[in-house]
């Protein structure tokens, strides 16, 4: 096949930086004011372009973090050596001006409509979180009674993010950390890197034909992906979002 | 479908890029492998990204499936060995 360049409608507009919430040492989520932003689904990205006074562009995918109808906001994962996320996560300032991309992504989000009672199983690493928020908070806005399992996958707890709204989660989500590197004291929870025992101990079983959503580094969703299916899920009820080894979708 | 190695992207990360070029959202479009055969959604797809641009492979066997390289601030786009999108 060939193909050409066409004009899409989809172009670059300037947001601005409404508000700022840290949300953990190295994490902060931005709401953005958006000209002409005609909604989004829960799990969608966007795109963030950054132009150096020397031209030099640098362009990140970042997860949507709110819900659709609300403002939109994006949580970002300071990478030491990163070109984008130091300047989201430390120097921007409120009113600063960012161009932005989006809402993208028609494959790795929640449409309670068609995909009706199905009970959701989410798995996140690290910041593979911010999706999945975006469907929980669409879930609550909604009323809905759909059965949710998260299963969080992280460093430790200093590192949860949205640990207040996760703590508070509502009737019908039950949220699981696996704390990987450090656990507090007394912790009873699980201590390990998310293995195939822990996904047949989380997952909803195949007969209530759960819906998946697993988001994170690359390694982690190859990992989940692989035992879900191994346990039975059909892949096409496994939806998989990878960003790489660092960074945020 | 053989395992990805970290660090690779996958198809959901071209999304803002496609609907650029195609004028509507891709990640979703099935293609089909024009090597093995292989039908599957963009969003499935191997993405690797770098300074002189973006390759997808597919899955199973690894071949190029599309390719992007911005010259001069136009993305030219080659579908290789894509044997069909929808």
């Amino acid at each position: 096949m060939a193909g050409t360049a066409v004009r899409g409608r989809l172009t670059w507009v300037t947001a601005t930086v409404d508000a700022m919430m840290d949300e953990t040492a190295h994490v902060r989520t931005l709401v953005l004011s958006v000209p002409g932003w005609g909604g989004h689904q829960a799990g969608q990205h966007l795109d963030i372009r950054l132009t150096g006074d020397d031209g030099y562009r640098a362009e990140r995918s970042y997860s949507i973090a709110s819900a659709p109808g609300e403002p939109v906001a994006i949580t970002v994962e300071r990478l030491d050596d990163g070109e984008v996320s130091p300047y989201l996560t430390q120097d921007v300032q409120l009113g600063d001006e960012i161009e932005v991309r989006g809402p993208i992504g028609g494959y790795f989000v929640w449409e309670p409509v068609l995909d009706g009672d199905a009970p959701l199983l989410l798995a996140a690493g690290g910041s593979g979180v911010v999706p999945l928020r975006a469907m929980l908070r669409h879930r609550m806005q909604l009323g809905s009674s759909v059965p949710v399992r998260l299963l969080y996958s992280v460093r430790s707890l200093a590192e949860v993010i949205y640990r207040s709204e996760l703590d508070e989660a509502s009737d019908g989500v039950a949220v699981i950390y696996t704390l990987t590197r450090q656990q507090p004291p007394g912790w009873t929870g699980y201590a390990r890197r998310v293995d195939q025992q822990m996904m047949a101990e989380v997952a909803w079983p195949v007969a209530r034909e759960p819906l998946a959503y697993v988001c994170g580094p690359t390694n982690f969703v190859e990992a989940v992906a692989g035992d879900l299916v191994a346990l039975g899920y059909p892949p096409q009820r496994v939806k998989t979002e990878r960003f790489g080894a660092t960074g945020t979708p | 479908m053989e395992a990805l190695e970290d660090g690779v992207l996958d198809g959901n990360a071209i999304g803002g890029l496609l609907i650029e070029l195609f004028g509507t959202e891709m990640t979703t479009a099935v293609g089909v492998c024009g090597s093995c055969g292989t039908v599957g959604q963009v969003a499935e797809m191997a993405v690797y990204q770098a300074k002189m641009g973006t390759v997808a492979r597919c899955r199973v066997c690894d071949n190029v499936l599309m390719v992007f390289v911005e010259i001069r601030g136009i993305t030219c786009v080659d579908l290789r060995v894509l044997a069909s999108l929808s």
